[in-house]
């Protein structure tokens, strides 16, 4: 059925719910499900990731400092920017103001983008100080001096968990900045109404979930240990 | 949708919140705490996310049915976790005789 078909047949509704309260409340459980499976997703990484962090501490140390901790915070204020901007898209969908629905959902895809610019950066310092695990594997001078003391195999270890979370949560971003695109598209030919908005909603949580994701992966693999 | 219009200044306040957040467990990471470190970028973490969950996924006007499954996931999620490192944290405790020594390959007659 096309766009333009269903807002003829009472806004939205599809033909096998009663009404558009069941819809949203069927939308949204649908969603929740997939992010719950989301969670058990990473969190077979992020199990994996508390054996080793437990077995190879000096090492995930020795790796979390190489980071560096200002982009890590700096991008995660991107991120939170862009899901305030996800949250007031919701908003203007349900107020039905299509000209800040389609201005919020560009921002939160140029805040997604700036995200992903730096995240590129910081993957191109880690071939720079070649810790890339197998790829470009070969630590010198002061890289080499932090990683020694809890041993380079252990060290390869964190940056083998860096690549693997990091790599996981990009590749979520960029299927979201898709899902975004596809957004501003149908929003600009007004397909979104006060009664119809659900696939706002659903991108907007699944942009949530990636969001929180992240809100993890900042301290678990910037902040290991402090730096003092 | 039945979910209730949020005024955007609340929208605008999580937000500060959660720079806030953002700032002091960036700050904490400067002060040496031992142990309580990691404890306290969890437990900043955590409340960044439930900020995240309540407000901007707007769980807070969720129903039922939404919350028993989000937090069905995270009892998963803690069960996961917690199974596995109580395994890897006490393997020490019971240590393997030496007759169980696997260093030589089993032999086959």
């Amino acid at each position: 059925m096309t766009d333009a078909e269903a807002r003829a047949q009472n806004a939205g509704l599809a033909h096998q719910f009663e009404d558009l309260e069941q819809q949203q409340e069927a939308d949204a459980l649908g969603i929740w499900v997939f992010l719950v499976t989301e969670i058990m997703f990473f969190g077979g990484l992020f199990a994996a990731y508390a054996i080793y962090r437990w077995l190879y501490f000096p090492a995930f140390q020795g790796g979390s400092h190489i980071l560096d901790i200002r982009l890590g915070a700096a991008n995660t204020i991107v991120l939170l920017a862009s899901s305030l901007t996800m949250a007031l898209s919701v908003r203007s969908a349900q107020t039905g103001n299509r000209r800040a629905l389609v201005l919020f959902l560009v921002a939160t895809m140029i805040l997604g983008g700036i995200f992903l610019g730096v995240k590129a950066y910081e993957y191109n310092q880690k071939f720079v100080e070649h810790v890339v695990p197998s790829l470009d594997w070969a630590p010198e001078g002061q890289t080499l001096a932090r990683l020694a003391p809890g041993g380079l195999g252990h060290a390869e270890m964190y940056f083998i968990f860096y690549f693997a979370m990091t790599g996981l949560h990009a590749l979520h971003m960029i299927i979201g900045m898709g899902l975004l695109l596809w957004l501003v598209l149908r929003a600009r030919k007004g397909s979104f109404t006060p009664q119809y908005f659900a696939p706002v909603e659903v991108v907007g949580l699944y942009w949530h979930f990636v969001d929180i994701v992240w809100i993890f992966l900042f301290p678990l693999l910037y902040l290991i240990g402090g730096r003092y | 949708m039945s979910q209730p219009i949020v005024p955007q200044k609340t929208y605008v306040m999580v937000f500060l919140g959660l720079i806030g957040l953002t700032i002091l467990t960036t700050g904490v990471a400067f002060v040496d705490l031992g142990p309580l470190n990691t404890v306290a970028a969890l437990a900043i973490a955590f409340a960044k996310m439930l900020l995240v969950i309540l407000f901007f996924m707007g769980v807070r006007h969720s129903s039922g049915l939404v919350r028993i499954i989000l937090v069905a996931g995270f009892f998963w999620l803690a069960l996961l976790i917690a199974f596995t490192m109580s395994d890897y944290r006490t393997r020490s405790w019971t240590p393997a005789p030496d007759s169980w020594s696997t260093t030589a390959p089993p032999t086959h007659p």
